[in-house]
Order: structure tokens, then sequence, then C-alpha cells
């Protein structure tokens, strides 16, 4: 390898770092901000694990880079990762609905046998109605 | 360059495994405990690789195989328990 391209590799490897962190950052903040249960599945079943592949590919450039050899672990583990990221989630997502959690009202395609939390057109509505003579 | 880069990432991955125990400790129901359980196994995996990297050896990668493949068989355990009661039936 040419020795001008050691910067390039370092700046590439950066970049992925930095990204990773931020996409995991961004994933769990949803998980602690976001409304209800549905909505907050959305944040490490997608974004954290985008963030994890960010921070295995940019291993996988670095060791490539300072050893020569291509390294097989990390691969391994983002396969894995990849992989197994949707069947937790289809799996939560089961267990939720088995067990009847409340949705929250901008929660879309919600089904007839759960309960909503509180559908303010609904009571407004009603309150409008109450309040006809 | 790399070593800034470095520490940013794993002040991040650090903050977003403080959010992920907040989730854990306040989370209204089962489902909600298990997700934060399992987001903190995947951050905890970056966080192996972020060391990795930072001590330049590749002997860590093992532990985060290993991590993977027992937190992703935890959670579905965990989330059979929910929906059957039980776990082998």
């Amino acid at each position: 390898m040419p020795t001008w391209f050691y910067p390039v590799l370092e700046g590439v490897i950066a970049f992925f770092l930095v990204a990773g962190g931020l996409f995991a950052f961004i994933g769990s903040l949803g998980l602690t901000h976001l409304k209800d249960f549905y909505m907050r599945l959305h944040g490490p079943s997608k974004t954290t694990t985008l963030g994890v592949g960010c921070v295995l590919m940019a291993s996988m450039i670095y060791f490539r880079a300072t050893t020569g050899h291509f390294s097989f672990q990390e691969m391994l583990v983002s396969i894995f990762l990849f992989i197994t990221a949707p069947v937790t989630a289809h799996l939560l997502s089961k267990a939720a609905l088995h067990q009847k959690l409340v949705a929250d009202n901008r929660t879309r395609n919600v089904p007839e046998r759960l309960e909503v939390a509180e559908e303010p057109d609904e009571v407004n509505a009603e309150a409008s109605e109450s309040r006809l003579p | 360059m790399l070593d800034i880069a470095l520490w940013i990432s794993i002040a991040l991955f650090a903050a977003s495994l403080v959010l992920n125990v907040f989730r854990l400790a306040i989370g209204p129901d089962l489902p909600d405990r298990i997700l934060a359980v399992d987001t903190m196994y995947v951050n905890s995996i970056a966080l192996i690789v972020l060391f990795g990297i930072q001590l330049n050896s590749k002997s860590y990668f093992e532990a985060a195989l290993l991590i993977a493949m027992l937190g992703f068989v935890s959670t579905v355990a965990v989330c059979k328990y929910l929906l059957r009661g039980d776990i082998i039936e």
C-alpha cells in the first residue's frame, strides 16, 4: 500500500467510528424518550444495529491496514448481529402484543384488541357532543 | 485523528449504555426491560471492539462473538417464556 494512502484510511476509520457512536447514541435516546413500547422498538432494532455495524467496519479496515491480513471475527460478529436483530425485534413485538401493552394514540395500525392510551380526538368529540343541548 | 475519534466513540457508547440502564430501571413493562438488556448487549459488543482497537490487539473479538451469541439466545429464551409460559415445551 502506498504511504499517501494511510491518512485517507485514517480519515475513513475516524468517520466510521464517530458515525457508529452517533447512531448508537441516537438509538438509545429513542429507547429512552419515545412514548410507548411499539415506538421504542424502532430505535435499538434499527439504529443501534447500524451503529455497531459501523464500528465493526472501522475495526475491519483498521486491522486490515495495520496487520496486513483480513480479520474474519468482525465479519462474523456483524453478520450474526445483522441476522439476529430482526428476529429479536419480531419476538419482542410478539411478546408485547401477547401481553397487550397499551399503545400511544400516535402509533399507527394498532390491532383492535389492544387498548390505546388517550385519544384526544375522541375525547374532544365526546366533549363537544356533551356540550350540545 | 484516530485517537480523538476513538475517544468520541467510546464516550457516545458509554452514554448510550447509561441511557439503556435508565430505561432498564424505569421501564414500565417487562418487554421494555428485555429490550433495554438486549440493547446493552449490542452496545457492550461495540465497546469491546473499540477497546480492541485502542489496545491494537484482536484477542477480545472472540469475547464479542460470545456476547453476541449468548445475548441473542437469552433474549429469545425470555421472549419465548413471555409468549408461551415455558421455554422448552
